[in-house]
């Protein structure tokens, strides 16, 4: 019988979302054990950074440009606005890029577009026995599927996230040239003289951060998917759902704790 | 051989297997009966460690399967063959490859070898030239015999059976009834299937146990079990609706 006590039921609950969290952390422990046991999958590391990597260019180059796009839009007529030039353009954008819109906005493109994929494809697989019979021919599907998943994310997301950078960049740079009519070796050059390797640090570090994010969640939610058709969605969905919030909150998270031990303050 | 004792197991408050005690000795092929529900493919998935019961023990060989560590439990693992419900073949890869697969794994076989014992088995099941097809491009019955050509490929010791002709017309059901009986036959495998097409547990069977309510209601030969006077197998194998198992 369903507990009508309001306090019990967020007892239960926090249970329920303690257990996950364990059960998915000793999952991606037991995939680093593996992924130090030799031999790694390389076709299979290799297939999936194509899955991960290559396929996302695209989403992520048209996401990209057009964040660097408003970020330098935004900014430039607010400084026009309030200061009477658009000052610091390329500083502001860039900073902005590289610190929080780069690593968030292709971490939250990456958790629906690669995040959904993995764990729609790891479900079908448990809820058509196929992770089952992995088993039966003498194959760990941590170590076949979670392990070249979690290396080609890790590879994947930070490589994404700086060509990210780079196409944000380039999308402030446009609007500063028509736009604003700033000259190209202005907004460079405030760019090369004024933005430290730090921010750069800080950036890439979220970015390692939100591509484990996204395995952990995807790959449990996958191998622990159960109820057919109908489960394998709600996964997928929970999943993405799941590490959107979980990179909002860790940029949150993160980011004061970088900013504590002076990375990315300059 | 395989022995079971006091098999448990729990899904919440579902007892699913209720102090199950079985054993299926080495070359004989054992049916396991019962209707949807009552735990079979549960049983079946615990022989191979699949599934963990929550107490019991399961002997593979006399080495009890629930309490290996996961290298040792892979060993033993190793002996088995299954045949799933609905196949389980890998869709990302061809026929040739999820043949191909355990050898790859699990064998030092070089390419040429496994290409070999790839056709050698595909020829086994009748299915020779479509080891380049996808299995999206297969039949369910043809689906079926892939997988079970995938799991006899390395030779396995003992072979499970999830409902092998369960979707299939009766033609393509008694193909595959031909095919495990040939297998045991020619290649001396220990075969556990679970069904409740009483056609093919005639069949296939040396043994028939009948599981309800969580455990073995009787077990004996296909003829006896036609004969047998108790009133839940007489039900069963009727397919009557009135008796004592309720639905």
């Amino acid at each position: 019988m369903a507990s009508k006590n309001p306090l019990e039921l967020l007892g239960k609950n926090v249970l329920i979302i303690a257990n996950h969290v364990g059960e998915a952390i000793k999952l991606f422990v037991q995939s680093v054990q593996y992924a130090l046991i030799p031999p790694l999958e390389i076709n299979n590391i290799m297939k999936q950074m194509v899955e991960i990597g290559i396929k996302s260019l695209s989403v992520i180059s048209l996401s990209a440009l057009f964040t660097g796009m408003v970020f330098a839009f935004q900014i430039g007529y607010v400084s026009t606005l309030w200061l009477g030039s658009p000052s610091f353009l390329g500083l502001g954008t860039t900073l902005a890029i590289l610190k929080e819109m780069g690593p968030v906005i292709s971490g939250l493109i990456l958790s629906g577009r690669v995040g959904a994929q993995i764990t729609a494809e790891l479900g079908t697989m448990r809820v058509t026995e196929q992770i089952d019979a992995l088993y039966t021919l003498g194959t760990n599907p941590v170590k076949y599927l979670y392990v070249p998943r979690m290396v080609a994310c890790m590879i994947s997301v930070p490589l994404l996230a700086i060509y990210a950078d780079v196409i944000g960049t380039f999308g402030g740079f446009l609007i500063a040239l028509q736009k604003f009519n700033i000259p190209p070796p202005v907004y460079w050059d405030e760019i090369v003289n004024m933005i430290k390797m730090d921010a750069v640090w800080h950036g890439l570090i979220k970015d390692v951060f939100f591509g484990l994010i996204i395995v952990i969640v995807s790959c449990y939610k996958g191998l622990t998917c159960r109820g057919g058709a109908e489960g394998v969605g709600k996964a997928t969905t929970s999943a993405v759902v799941v590490s959107m919030l979980l990179i909002l909150a860790s940029d949150f998270l993160l980011t004061t704790f970088l900013m504590m031990i002076g990375i990315g303050t300059g | 051989m395989i022995k079971i004792r006091g098999l448990y197991k729990s899904f919440g408050n579902n007892k699913v297997l209720n102090g199950i005690n079985l054993d299926v000795n080495e070359g004989e092929t054992l049916t396991i009966i019962g209707g949807s529900g009552e735990g079979k493919t549960i049983l079946l998935k615990t022989m191979i460690d699949l599934v963990t019961p929550d107490s019991g023990v399961v002997e593979i060989d006399g080495v009890d399967i629930t309490k290996l560590k996961e290298k040792e439990r892979a060993a033993v693992q190793s002996k088995f063959g299954m045949l799933f419900q609905a196949s389980a073949l890998f869709d990302s890869m061809t026929v040739g490859q999820n043949v191909a697969f355990g050898l790859r794994h699990l064998t030092n076989q070089s390419e040429k070898e496994i290409n070999k014992t790839v056709l050698k088995n595909l020829r086994m099941v009748g299915l020779e030239g479509i080891e380049n097809l996808k299995p999206e491009e297969l039949s369910g019955g043809m689906k079926k015999r892939v997988s079970l050509a995938r799991a006899i490929a390395r030779d396995p010791k003992y072979i499970l059976y999830d409902e092998p002709s369960t979707g299939l017309d009766p033609i393509t059901a008694d193909v595959i009834n031909d095919l495990i009986i040939n297998l045991q036959k020619e290649l001396k495998i220990t075969s556990i299937a679970v069904t409740h097409d009483m056609v093919s547990a005639y069949k296939i069977s040396n043994r028939i146990a009948m599981l309800y309510d969580g455990k073995i209601e009787e077990i004996g030969t296909p003829d006896e079990i036609k004969n047998s006077k108790n009133p839940v197998v007489r039900q069963f194998i009727m397919g009557s609706s009135k008796g004592p198992i309720k639905r």
